[in-house]
């Protein structure tokens, strides 16, 4: 090989090694996301330790490693004449390098077991959060409090998410990462939070807590949390759950213990409300617009904005046959699912429930349908509590 | 040279024609052929796929695809790649080479060996006709973890055929692949004279004739709860969703070194050729491959960690994990001792190799990081895993692979391939690679999870120089094409040693070779093996 092709490989080799270092300190400058967050918990924190600990020990010796590689590339080479020695083993070389790595992954071991060791306690909690993974949405129960939550995706992210959205990604704050109801939780309290799922398999994360854990259906997985900082913390799904995974975010937003009270008491003061209004009897336009809201957080997701559905996976309303149909039969596939249709007699309550399928069975035409055909158009909170 | 010597030859090389020379060819280097053609088929058709999914990724929001048609992209992607690219390419290069490695004139089971190819594009057929069923193609991620992939419209049985049949076909492979080395071996050829290449494949056809059928039995029980009833895997049936998770990771982590065990013998054949100097620690090696392979049975949970499993449990197998990381160690340091105070030349086959050398040691790095449980609970199903086995798998294996096929090109045609192209192949391919793979680290550990179409627009910057990475990478591929097909065409004469250092059977039969290897049985001696 030729000092020519010697320069050429050095160049390659360099250009790679700028691209690496460049990019970083690029990013760093840029305030390009790099590393794993500090997070807020102690958990999160000596987790974020651990991985700086095993980050810096990999690179030394990655240096070494390379750093011999490249030696033996730039000096051993028969363009420099080198002549090939003709060893081929050493026994005393192949213990050292067994054995040295082995003390390098103990050593790396015990703080690793350290660290586990305390993530799995979880007992000794003040207050008990269960987080239901559902398809895709996730629901959380206070359970001392009874105090149920559920929490989608916002309504400008979902907007911004279309195929030709009527909203620009790049304007939505926290796009992708707001979601209608987030969900509160009082800082300096050990809270031991249950994972499960109702339909496929889901994965709670939030980054500054420390931890993601699967929400699997059938199983109750526990794990604990406390925080330190109030302050608002993002997360997302983070197991593949279908066609809507990415659009699934968690909003935690960590208040002081006061502050939880109270908001713990609205809580509960709406539940009572809404609880309420299953008995009262609503004008055809009440149910409509309250059935709009609830149609493009509950059902735009599969059917879409304008009810068309996806052909093959999820059926259109317009004109479909349930949305046509007998009221007792939209009643009863909207509160029991079928297939890929989830249950939401869960998840909403009786007005809401008899919202959004007045406002299915009279828009996009299917009013004009459904009184062809003699059916009801607008159903009461008492008719769907009657089917329940 | 006698006349019945001769004759013999010419008898024996005489080839069938037409479309029947490869539907029903028995011989061993035209199913080497026609695997390694099927496997670049299908890395440009798994490539397309990765090229939806970096177009739909370039910038925030959805553009181009239906995110249920995207997770069909990254299923796909990954079935294609491993099933359809990287494993025939493993066999493709074993057929080819193991008989004239050992000193035999073909494999063992020719009639099997065509078998085992030709049910490769039956079930590709079956795989990618789901494109166009009702409910379109599998969409629940390679690892087909129920209830989600029960979710499947019409594609489901098509999907769970498609694999049984892969694992056939492997199994068939594999069955070859032992009898032939254990069977036919030249008069001398002990097995510890054996080439490092012949004996990670040995290794690896046991590990598939191991994991394969698991992987068929927890397909199956997936075909079972859908259609027959049954609730394996459904918990209102008493059953458990995880336990596909066990089952199918018991299957997966030796996958891994199915992939990329064949990748290892490629380089410890190429890097003392071009160091001139014997491979270092050729007992070392064997045995290293062997304790990594038996470990692959071990460290199965490592992948589901966030599922939940007891403190006893997650220690074992992290653990066990770290303990891989000693004998991959010691491949590394001693394919570096081989190069050691060698007299080192460039040539493609090199450079790839060397590429594999620093770019899977990255990816074990992360590896390492990943095994270790209570930061996994971070890093596990975001880009950092992402990052970190396309490491392992491009530069790590298919690297290995290209560099295989350069190497002994000029032994399968007869002609060099061009030498220029071929570099501009390696620094065009290196450079991308990095620019593709290196940020995804970054946009994991920022907490970007994986397998989403649409991300946060903090995400924004990283995505795009990766897509731009992509793109490139893509292109830099069809230069291989081209070096090929060149390369087949006609060139420079290839010498039998081909190259100045090159050791071994393959190397004493002329370029291209006779179309049956060794018709009588060369002598190997210690000399011959390990110098």
């Amino acid at each position: 090989m030729s000092v020519d092709k010697l320069k050429k490989a050095m160049c390659g080799v360099l250009a790679v090694a700028l691209y690496l270092a460049s990019g970083t300190v690029f990013a760093a400058l840029t305030d390009m996301p790099l590393n794993l967050t500090r997070g807020v918990t102690e958990t999160s924190q000596r987790v974020y330790d651990l991985h700086m600990i095993i980050l810096y020990i990999v690179t030394v010796i990655g240096i070494i490693v390379f750093g011999v590689m490249c030696w033996s590339i730039f000096h051993h080479r028969k363009s420099k004449g080198a002549v090939a020695a003709q060893f081929h083993h050493s026994t005393t070389a192949e213990i050292i390098w067994t054995i040295i790595p082995i003390i390098i992954l103990v050593a790396m071991a015990v703080p690793a077991t350290k660290t586990l060791v305390f993530m799995e306690q979880t007992s000794d909690a003040e207050m008990t959060l269960k987080v239901t993974g559902y398809q895709w949405k996730w629901r959380y129960d206070y359970l001392e409090e009874g105090v149920t939550i559920w929490s989608a995706l916002h309504e400008d992210s979902n907007k911004a998410r279309q195929r030709d959205p009527s909203i620009d990604p790049e304007t939505v704050e926290n796009y992708l990462l707001e979601v209608d109801n987030p969900i509160v939780l009082p800082v300096d309290t050990k809270i031991r939070i249950l994972t499960t799922a109702d339909d496929v398999i889901h994965a709670w994360w939030v980054p500054a807590l420390g931890w993601k854990r699967d929400a699997i259906p059938g199983f109750i997985t526990d794990n604990w949390t406390n925080i330190k900082e109030p302050g608002i913390y993002r997360g997302q799904c983070a197991e593949l759950c279908g066609r809507d995974h990415a659009f699934m975010p968690i909003v935690v937003h960590a208040v002081p213990k006061a502050e939880y009270v109270a908001w713990i008491e609205t809580q509960k003061a709406e539940q009572a409300a809404s609880a309420a209004s299953a008995n009262k009897t609503f004008t055809k336009d009440e149910l409509m617009r309250k059935g709009e809201q609830i149609y493009t957080t509950q059902c735009a997701a599969c059917h879409q904005a304008e009810g068309q559905g996806i052909e093959g996976v999820f059926p259109s309303l317009v004109g479909g046959a349930i949305a046509t149909g007998p009221a007792a039969d939209h009643i009863d596939i909207v509160l029991n699912g079928k297939n890929l249709m989830p249950a939401f007699k869960e998840q909403l309550n009786d007005a809401e429930l008899a919202a959004v399928i007045t406002f299915e069975r009279n828009k996009w035409g299917n009013y004009e349908k459904i009184t062809a055909k003699g059916h009801a158009d607008v159903v009461q909170p008492a008719d769907v509590k009657a089917t329940r | 040279m006698s006349y019945a010597a001769v004759h013999d030859d010419v008898h024996h090389d005489h080839k069938p024609t037409g479309i029947g020379r490869w539907l029903f060819s028995t011989n061993h280097k035209d199913i080497g052929t026609m695997y390694m053609v099927f496997a670049l088929i299908m890395f440009f058709i798994g490539g397309a796929m990765a090229m939806v999914i970096r177009l739909e990724l370039f910038q925030p929001g959805l553009q181009f695809v239906d995110p249920q048609f995207f997770n069909s992209m990254t299923t796909v992607h990954a079935l294609v790649m491993i099933f359809g690219a990287v494993m025939p390419a493993g066999v493709g290069l074993a057929n080819w080479m193991i008989p004239m490695m050992i000193g035999a004139p073909d494999m063992a089971f020719p009639r099997m060996n065509n078998m085992s190819f030709w049910i490769l594009p039956f079930a590709f057929a079956l795989l990618l006709s789901t494109f166009f069923m009702q409910g379109g193609a599998p969409a629940g991620g390679w690892t087909m973890y129920p209830p989600l992939v029960l979710q499947l419209g019409d594609g489901l049985p098509f999907l769970i055929f498609a694999v049984h049949f892969l694992g056939i076909s492997s199994i068939m492979g594999a069955i070859n692949i032992i009898a032939t080395v254990f069977n036919m071996r030249a008069p001398g050829m002990t097995f510890m004279r054996l080439p490092l290449f012949v004996w990670t494949w040995i290794i690896t056809a046991f590990l598939l004739i191991a994991a394969m059928p698991v992987l068929a039995g927890a397909v199956t029980m997936l075909l079972t709860d859908k259609y027959f009833g049954t609730a394996f895997f459904d918990a209102a049936g008493g059953g458990d969703p995880v336990l596909f998770q066990h089952v199918f990771w018991f299957f997966g982590h030796p996958e891994v070194y199915i992939l990329v065990l064949p990748s290892f013998g490629i380089i410890s054949q190429i890097i003392p050729t071009f160091a001139r100097k014997p491979l270092f620690g050729y007992a070392s090696m064997v045995y290293a491959t062997a304790s990594i392979a038996f470990l692959s049975f071990f460290v199965w949970a490592h992948h589901m960690f966030t599922a939940g499993m007891p403190l006893a449990g997650e220690l074992f197998f992290m653990y066990a994990t770290m303990a891989i990381a000693v004998p991959t160690g010691v491949k590394v340091f001693n394919w570096t001792a081989t190069m050691w105070r060698g007299s080192m030349t460039f040539e493609t086959p090199m450079l790839f190799s060397i590429g594999v050398l620093f770019m899977f040691t990255l990816g074990g790095f992360t590896g390492l990081m990943m095994g270790i449980t209570p930061v996994d609970f971070q890093y596990h199903d975001t880009y950092f895993i992402v990052a970190h086995f396309h490491y392992v798998l491009v530069p790590g294996i298919v690297f290995g692979i290209i560099a295989g096929v350069y190497y002994w090109l000029p032994k399968w045609t007869g002609y060099m391939y061009d030498e220029t192209l071929g570099k501009w192949h390696f620094w065009l391919s290196t450079i991308s690679v990095n620019v593709l793979f290196f940020p995804m680290h970054f946009l994991g550990l920022a907490g970007m999870p994986r397998r989403i179409p649409d991300y946060n627009t903090q995400f924004t910057d990283w995505n795009q120089i990766i897509s731009i990475g992509g793109l490139a990478f893509g292109l830099s591929q069809l230069i291989l094409v081209w070096v090929v097909i060149k390369c087949v065409r006609g060139g420079e004469k290839a010498t039998d040693q081909v190259w100045e250092g090159a050791h071994g059977l393959e190397f004493t039969l002329p370029s291209p070779p006779p179309f049956h290897s060794f018709t009588t049985p060369p002598k190997v001696t210690e000399a011959m093996a390990h110098s």
